[in-house]
């Protein structure tokens, strides 16, 4: 009796990147000192599925990525500070560019505050910490991120501000969206009383996967990238069109898909940026209508229309 | 631009309407021997009456490379192309296009829809001769921002080779600076005519290219202008409070989420 193989035909938009202007490092892997009620990834100080990298395999992928014509580079996790080579690679990456860590700021010891500070104004490029807060109260924040989480990032975040940083604080909007002007409010009232009286502030859409499907809601089966709503969009705004994230064991699309197996394009950086993506995921769909959440403001003004 | 090898070119970066700061800017290039003048784009924004901007311009002959705001105006676009994403910038920078847009004549808006996204010229001569090519935010995307401390020197260097440039000169960040990208090539923004550059001084700047002795050296102009009579037409206009202190304090008030951080903290909002 003949075989029957059923392909399964990925219909999926595929985007190519157009120039990598940002590095990604899983730099932590998945492992985290907190266990966040709404991570994408799951992230959590058992959560062992991506292992920390080290300043070895950072090096190669900076020392290629010189040759790629890399902008920009940030680091992410889990907790970029658990990785106890973190200021090592810092240090090597402000030699060649401009660094961003998404941090939860809880591991911000003043000595390492001042470290960082010290870092910074040995380059010529800013060293820029992105510091997530999720609630403008420690019980709005706590509910989230976890006891004692609220008390430990602001003064984290003080420390930092005392040693002349001027920290990027980023919130998933977990409120009507018209309601955000109000929570902007709280936040500089509560940066305030820390010392920080000029603050960035940066919203973020919630992306419904990971442990906030479970809070909130799944992605619904509409919520999907087509062909047809790709006619006229402006593809820059897609971070894969822009991005590549290395990681301890492989290269990936974009740091939100860490978990799709499909994200994966490749084992190195040379192989991932010449592959195209596919935006399959519904993730997808939240880049698409938000449009590049992931990159700093200053490298992330609007492509020529 | 034929003739003799250019050997002092002036830049202009940002004008912003500040008609004021570009008249003493054009005749203190001349003063300096500039022999060619070039206006990087940008014409519009936060200063007032855009047409007088665009008048000095078209009397003095001096060719302009399309900004996003020029972009904008000439095609009657919803927005300056700045991409900003904060409430508050988003507030302000409304206002300067609507503003802007309100009050550029239809002549002056064709006359800004042929600029062309590049300008390619020559300084020096013979086998020292370096190609520069002048654009608005970069070689590559019209309103990118290359700000000094997020722009590595191997990026600089490949999009100098990917352009067949060896000198690279922007603008659009509103903040002057220069890097050299190795065997006599140059990065160089020459920052912003229109509004100070965020260091406490009132002065604004312009650039001036020497090529000297087989080399190229960018200088940086501080230009002062009459701040009083700017900031008076400025009310006259309407034109917000927050745009007046900063061309009499020389510290930005707004449009800052896109500032770096290492630049956002120079500053002082």
């Amino acid at each position: 009796m003949a075989r029957v193989e059923l392909a399964v035909v990925d219909d999926s938009p595929a985007v190519e990147l157009e120039a990598l202007d940002q590095l990604w490092f899983q730099v932590a892997g998945t492992v985290c000192n907190l266990r966040c009620k709404h991570c994408f990834i799951s992230c959590a100080p058992d959560n062992h599925s991506f292992w920390f990298m080290t300043r070895e395999q950072v090096a190669e992928a900076l020392s290629q990525s010189t040759e790629l014509g890399v902008k920009e580079y940030y680091f992410t996790g889990g907790e970029p500070f658990m990785n106890r080579e973190m200021e090592a690679i810092l240090a090597d990456t402000l030699e060649v560019g401009p660094a961003t860590v998404l941090t939860n700021a809880t591991l911000m010891p003043p000595r390492r505050a001042r470290r960082l500070a010290r870092l910074n104004a040995g380059s010529i490029y800013t060293l820029e910490l992105r510091v997530s807060l999720d609630g403008i109260t420690r019980e709005m924040n706590d509910a989230i991120r976890g006891e004692g989480a609220f008390d430990r990032c602001v003064e984290g975040v003080r420390r930092l501000v005392e040693e002349g940083f001027l920290p990027i604080i980023t919130c998933m909007r977990s409120w009507p969206e018209d309601e955000t002007e109000d929570y902007l409010e709280g936040f500089r009232s509560l940066l305030a009383e820390v010392g920080y009286h000029r603050p960035r502030i940066k919203i973020l859409p919630p992306l419904l996967m990971g442990e906030e499907a479970k809070r909130t809601r799944g992605y619904d089966e509409t919520e999907q990238v087509t062909h047809e709503m790709l006619h006229g969009f402006d593809l820059s705004q897609l971070l894969c069109t822009r991005a590549r994230l290395v990681t301890a064991r492989g290269v990936y699309a974009c740091p939100i898909l860490l978990e799709s197996p499909s994200a994966r394009l490749g084992d190195t950086l040379e192989e991932a940026a010449g592959r195209p993506a596919r935006l399959r995921e519904s993730a997808c769909y939240t880049c698409y209508l938000s449009g590049a959440i992931c990159s700093n403001t200053s490298s992330s003004a609007g492509s020529d229309r | 631009m034929s003739g003799e090898p250019l050997t002092r070119v002036a830049a202009l970066g940002g004008i912003y309407s500040n008609h004021q700061a570009l008249r003493v800017a054009i005749d203190d290039a001349r003063e300096r021997g500039a022999q060619v003048i070039i206006c990087l784009g940008d014409l519009g924004a936060f200063g007032p009456s855009p047409d007088k901007s665009a008048a000095i311009l078209r009397e003095e002959g001096i060719p302009v490379v399309r900004g996003n705001y020029d972009d904008s105006i000439a095609r009657g676009l919803e927005d300056c192309q700045c991409g900003y994403t904060d409430p508050r910038d988003n507030h302000y920078a409304r206002i300067s296009y609507e503003y802007t847009l309100a009050n550029t004549s239809s002549e002056h808006r064709e006359w800004m829809s042929d600029f062309p996204h590049h300008i390619r010229f020559r300084m020096g001569a013979g086998p020292e001769a370096l190609a520069v090519l002048a654009f608005h935010g970069s070689p590559r995307r019209m309103n990118e921002f290359l700000w000094e401390t997020t722009t590595p020197t191997h990026f600089l260097q490949g999009l100098a080779a990917g352009h067949g440039a060896d000198v690279l000169l922007g603008t659009h960040t509103g903040i002057h600076w220069s890097r050299p990208l190795g065997r006599g090539r140059w990065y160089v923004n020459a920052g912003a005519l229109g509004r100070p550059a965020n260091d406490g001084r009132r002065e604004v700047w312009y650039t001036l290219l020497e090529f000297q002795d087989g080399h190229l050296e960018p200088h940086f102009v501080p230009v002062s202008y009459d701040v009083e009579a700017l900031a008076d037409e400025m009310l006259d206009e309407g034109l917000p409070d927050e745009f007046i202190e900063t061309i009499r304090s020389g510290w930005w008030t707004t449009c800052l989420e896109v500032l770096p951080g290492k630049e956002r903290a120079r500053g002082r909002w």
